[in-house]
């Protein structure tokens, strides 16, 4: 049989272990970019209102955050919760939690990034407006924040994907263990390596198919949303 | 209610009011005209506190301020919640949608309302805020004749109902219609400021004969 054939069987017959390696790789993207939401977000709007010495050296560094490399991050993070490193006590290395906190890590810039510049255009926009109606910082963050929301949705997109597609920091963090932190992309790499490539090329349809679905819940959410709010 | 005494405003080497002295009192509207450029907006800025003076003072008594800009903002909700974000207290959404003739409108995106639409809905909104006086960024401007009349009677209404009205227009018909008393501005300076009608029967300075005849354009 064709591989591509196996690799559709393998999806369609709901094979227990690609489902237990989706079921993760979707719990680990989803924890981390809500965790980075909670974060961002608010790094963003305070950065995009705010001045204060050094906030053009803070964007271009938040910007450039949103480049960092996985496997960098991914080595820090095993640094710091290694047996010997200041985490270490905690014993999450090698854990989904450890695999959340480095895509936490990896996502956070690219929100709080997006969400700063998306909420400074917003601001440029406001300004006037609420600067008359004496609207107080912290009632301003919620007021643009909430009216930003449609465009805020594209930054958790990104960072999604980012966490999603990501293989280099889970591995490091997670050790790719079968059964408990073995995630799509993980599983891909190594099914590859092994030559197993029906699984991989069936994990990697199952990814596609994640990304393309919550863009386009999203993108259907936001039109909807859109239409109603204006 | 207001008073600006020698105020001077610049940014950079601009100067965009000049030594302007001017008591805005309790009563009907009063009407800043000019040409573009005269300093009508940064007056409306500084009466309502958004500009400091560079030099001088402006003496506000104890008076609760609401201002249309010329462009308003729509925030990204309702109609209805637009209104009731700037409420200062009791919710009188229902009452100020009615007064602008905007019922019909109260669910509706703020931002998918006509031009017109959104200027009534930008009176309503500033009136929330349950002001003394009311600032008015050339509210009509870019407004066709049917809705520039709905505006100018929600104007008029206000008016009646004791809120001080100070707006500027570069329209001398709607200044004719409106203003209970007329301040001239001309490159950053008070040229001249009087009762409506002596104003535009018989002005005394050479400018607002010129700006009354069509002449003095910039």
């Amino acid at each position: 049989m064709p591989e591509h054939l196996s690799a559709l069987d393998l999806v369609l017959t709901g094979d227990p272990a690609l489902f237990a390696i989706v079921r993760l790789s979707i719990a680990v993207s989803f924890s981390a970019v809500l965790l980075a939401a909670v974060l961002g977000v608010p790094l963003g709007a305070a950065i995009a209102l705010s001045s204060f010495p050094g906030r053009d050296a803070a964007i271009v560094m938040l910007n450039a955050m949103m480049g960092l490399p996985p496997v960098v991050i991914g080595l820090v993070v095993y640094l710091a919760l290694s047996h010997s490193g200041p985490l270490g006590a905690w014993g999450l290395l090698f854990t989904p939690q450890a695999m959340v906190i480095a895509q936490t890590i990896l996502v956070t810039p690219i929100i709080a990034a997006l969400a700063r510049q998306t909420i400074e255009d917003l601001w440029l926009e406001y300004r006037d407006e609420l600067t008359a109606m004496e609207v107080g910082p912290m009632r301003r963050i919620a007021t643009l924040v909430w009216d930003a929301r449609f465009s805020l949705i594209t930054a958790l997109l990104a960072g999604f994907g980012r966490a999603a597609a990501e293989v280099g920091a889970v591995i490091i963090v997670g050790g790719n263990i079968d059964g408990f932190t073995r995630t799509m992309t993980t599983a891909i790499a190594l099914e590859t390596s092994k030559g197993d490539l029906p699984l991989a090329i069936g994990l990697g349809l199952v990814l596609i198919a994640i990304v393309v679905a919550v863009n386009a819940l999203a993108w259907a959410l936001r039109r909807a949303a859109e239409r109603l709010a204006g | 209610m207001i008073r600006f005494d020698d105020v001077t405003v610049a940014a950079g080497s601009v100067t965009l009011l000049d030594r302007l002295s001017l008591a805005i009192e309790p009563g009907p509207p009063t009407v800043l005209i000019g040409p573009n450029g005269a300093g009508k907006t940064t007056l409306l800025r500084l009466a309502m506190g958004l500009l400091a003076p560079t030099a001088g003072s402006v003496t506000r008594t104890d008076e609760r301020r609401a201002i249309v800009f010329q462009r308003p903002t729509m925030l990204r909700r309702s109609a209805a919640a637009n209104i009731r974000y700037a409420s200062a207290g009791s919710d009188r959404t229902r009452e100020l949608l009615a007064l602008v003739g905007l019922e019909h409108a109260a669910d509706r995106p703020a931002r998918r309302l006509s031009a017109g639409e959104q200027q009534r809905l930008a009176l309503a909104r500033a009136l929330a805020r349950d002001p003394t006086i009311l600032f008015l960024d050339e509210p009509t401007a870019s407004l066709d004749p049917g809705s520039t009349k709905a505006v100018e009677d929600v104007i008029r209404t206000v008016s009646e109902r004791g809120i001080k009205i100070v707006m500027s227009t570069h329209d001398l018909g709607e200044a004719r219609r409106l203003a209970g008393e007329v301040v001239l501005l001309h490159r950053a300076r008070l040229v001249e400021t009087g009762f409506a009608p002596s104003f535009f029967d018989a002005p005394r300075t050479e400018e607002a004969r010129r700006f009354i005849a069509g002449e003095l354009l910039v």
